[in-house]
């Protein structure tokens, strides 16, 4: 080709060369959609990225709509979510796609992450999006956390309760660390307020300049794809890589596929199933926050009980509150741990599938244990898959290398 | 991928087969069906009657306004007025109750709850089965007691309606063990008004009502989902399709 299209574009459109002249609006589109090339291979597993930020588009704008009628405030915070229910223009829909839409960013994160796993994403060169999209997951963690305050029901207000009352476990400063965070002698008018700030503002906007950040590092190194292969190696003489298609309009037509099936599941949701038989809204939280009155069982909310399962698992509170963090934060050095020569599932030997397959299964088991009272059989089983979930990480320096791998194409396995 | 299919599903057998010790350990007597129809309005507006009548002296439904509620159970602004606003002047209005917060706290020694959410936190099953399990016992300041919630405030209401029956235990020890209640059934001991088909039949209605008040817009909902679903399924084959066009080229 003589000229690109947008450059043709650019000559018959007098407002984009005005535009291209003062901002770099043709280049951005080159770079991140129309000329961004990635493997043509992709799988039922890489749609996840992409429904992870139409779920946090729909979370920004459902939540800058209930951000309307909301009211921060201690005697009036729970009334003023039920006004959204029944006095609110369609206050109902927007207030079940927020609190689904908690659920599924965990979903389709979790799943996002699990496909990082699967193909060795987070290997060489692209060890900096593996620390910064950890660092996204401990951002959604915060803002979830902050966000299932504010409805001000019984499980809100407890589950903080009992969540935040860990950083007393920290020796020394833990008491007045407490009380620091809650801004007062219990959870509060006064938390619920500094709780709102974080969770409308503060980590919302930490939450998409990560986002950016993640997809601008993921372009200047490109995708993995299945096959864990670099496309760049191998290009052709117009310096495309020869197993790369461009983002737009191949991999955007095909999310749109995606996009819609995700959409059909989560309105399905939404509409027919909005509590999910009391996992995505607790029956206790339909009730209004009373310090006086501790409910039967507290439990966070089903995303969190992997952790927490494993904070209980552990008699002493201090080190049940280090083993919790560690556990979340394991993962952040995947890319240290993991020393296999191949970096997909495909080519990897029976010691990682049969790991990850244990890995998947105690991580399930965690958080289903974590939805349940504790009895001495749980704990026990509890002690068990924690083990397995941390000896999963653990001991990856050492099963890693010694796993058989098959030899790894030169080109990525692609069926028309 | 096929891997990854069968890690779910034996995660998911092993969560099925592990959950009915779960079941078995959370303990209590279990509550049969409430088996309320939402779509059947004329129950609805026999339970709002029933609300107004019986509940509404003593519990508010401060989220729900008259109005509203008139639209969803066909009632007329003229039979809201006429009928079912004791305590209301304009139909804009919630559901306050006639006792005063302060007083009834002394009176009862809890504040009888608000009603518009009590089908969503504890369940219509829960307040079905509430309601019809009200029995004589001599120790409680009401004259009754309640198989569950055990020690329950709330005197028995519909007593003139359902009758007053009694409840029979088997006590059963083993050694070494502390003796243990089972519940076993009711007797009546002073028929009510209703049978008991009747009276069924009532406190269903009534549960309908606050089922209906708990989430108004739940049968609203419904509807708007299976259109949605159809217009995505609409949707997704066009996108399907465009993708197949569009993905014509790559080899």
């Amino acid at each position: 080709m003589a000229h690109t299209d947008s450059e043709t574009v650019a000559e018959q459109n007098g407002l984009v060369k005005w535009i291209d002249d003062r901002f770099p609006l043709t280049k951005l589109i080159k770079e991140h959609a129309t000329e961004y090339y990635a493997s043509k291979n992709f799988n039922f597993w890489y749609v996840f990225g992409v429904l992870a930020t139409v779920v946090l588009v729909m979370q920004l704008l459902t939540g800058i709509f209930l951000t309307m009628n909301y009211k921060p405030d201690a005697n009036e915070a729970f009334a003023s979510v039920e006004y959204i229910m029944r006095d609110v223009e369609w206050g109902w829909l927007i207030r079940y796609m927020h609190s689904t839409g908690a659920s599924a960013f965990f979903i389709v994160v979790y799943l996002h992450m699990f496909r990082a796993m699967l193909y060795g994403s987070y290997r060489k060169p692209r060890e900096l999006i593996w620390i910064i999209g950890m660092l996204i997951f401990l951002v959604l963690m915060a803002e979830a956390f902050a966000g299932y305050l504010l409805p001000w029901g019984q499980m809100s207000y407890w589950g903080a309760q009992v969540i935040i009352s860990l950083f007393g476990a920290i020796p020394a400063v833990g008491d007045t660390l407490v009380e620091y965070i809650r801004g007062d002698f219990s959870i509060s008018d006064i938390t619920l307020n500094r709780f709102f700030a974080l969770h409308v503002i503060a980590l919302p906007l930490a939450l998409v300049g990560l986002v950016v950040v993640h997809i601008m590092a993921l372009h200047e190194v490109g995708s993995n794809n299945p096959d864990g292969i670099e496309i760049k190696k191998l290009k052709g003489a117009d310096g495309v890589p020869l197993d790369g298609i461009a983002f737009h309009p191949y991999h955007t037509s095909k999310d749109l596929v995606a996009i819609i099936m995700f959409m059909m599941i989560f309105l399905a949701v939404v509409f027919f199933a909005p509590e999910m038989g009391g996992y995505f809204l607790e029956h206790a939280n339909f009730e209004p926050a009373n310090m006086m009155a501790t409910p039967e069982h507290i439990a966070p909310v089903w995303y969190f009980t992997p952790f927490y399962a494993i904070l209980r698992a552990v008699p002493n509170k201090l080190g049940g509150v280090i083993l919790m963090i560690l556990a979340v934060m394991l993962p952040l050095f995947l890319p240290w741990l993991d020393r296999c020569k191949v970096k997909s599932i495909r080519y990897r030997g029976w010691i990682y599938k049969l790991a990850l397959t244990l890995f998947v299964i105690s991580f399930i088991i965690l958080g289903w244990l974590g939805t349940q009272p504790p009895n001495a059989l749980y704990v026990l089983l509890a002690r068990i898959t924690a083990l397995i979930y941390f000896s999963f990480f653990l001991l990856m320096p050492f099963y890693s290398v010694i796993d058989k791998t098959k030899p790894v194409p030169e080109r990525v396995v692609y069926h028309a | 991928m096929h891997k990854v299919k069968g890690i779910s599903l034996a995660a998911l057998l092993l969560a099925l087969t592990i959950s009915p010790l779960a079941m078995a350990s959370s303990g209590g007597p279990a509550l049969e069906a409430a088996d309320n129809d939402m779509s059947n309005i004329p129950s609805l507006q026999r339970g709002a009657r029933n609300f107004m009548n019986y509940c509404s002296g003593c519990h508010s439904a401060q989220y729900v306004r008259f109005n509203s509620m008139g639209k969803d159970l066909e009632f007329s602004d003229k039979q809201l007025v006429d009928n079912l606003m004791f305590n209301a002047e304009k139909t804009y209005e919630t559901i306050r109750s006639n006792m005063p917060a302060d007083q009834s706290k002394v009176w009862f020694g809890v504040t009888p709850p608000d009603l518009s959410l009590m089908a969503r936190s504890r369940g219509s099953d829960y307040i079905y089965n509430f309601l019809r399990g009200f029995y004589a016992d001599a120790s409680r300041p009401t004259g009754v007691n309640n198989t569950v919630l055990v020690g329950t405030s709330m005197p028995h209401v519909l007593g003139g309606l359902q009758g007053l029956q009694r409840a029979v235990f088997h006590e059963s020890s083993h050694e070494g063990q502390a003796a243990t209640t089972e519940f076993q059934g009711f007797e009546m001991i002073t028929a009510g008004t209703m049978s008991a088909e009747e009276y069924d039949n009532f406190v269903r209605d009534t549960v309908n009502f606050l089922d209906y008040i708990s989430e108004p817009v739940q049968m609203k909902r419904r509807v708007i989902g299976v259109w949605t679903l159809i217009f995505l399924t609409l949707f997704l084959i066009v996108a399907y399709m465009l993708k197949k066009e569009i993905w014509k080229d790559v080899t």
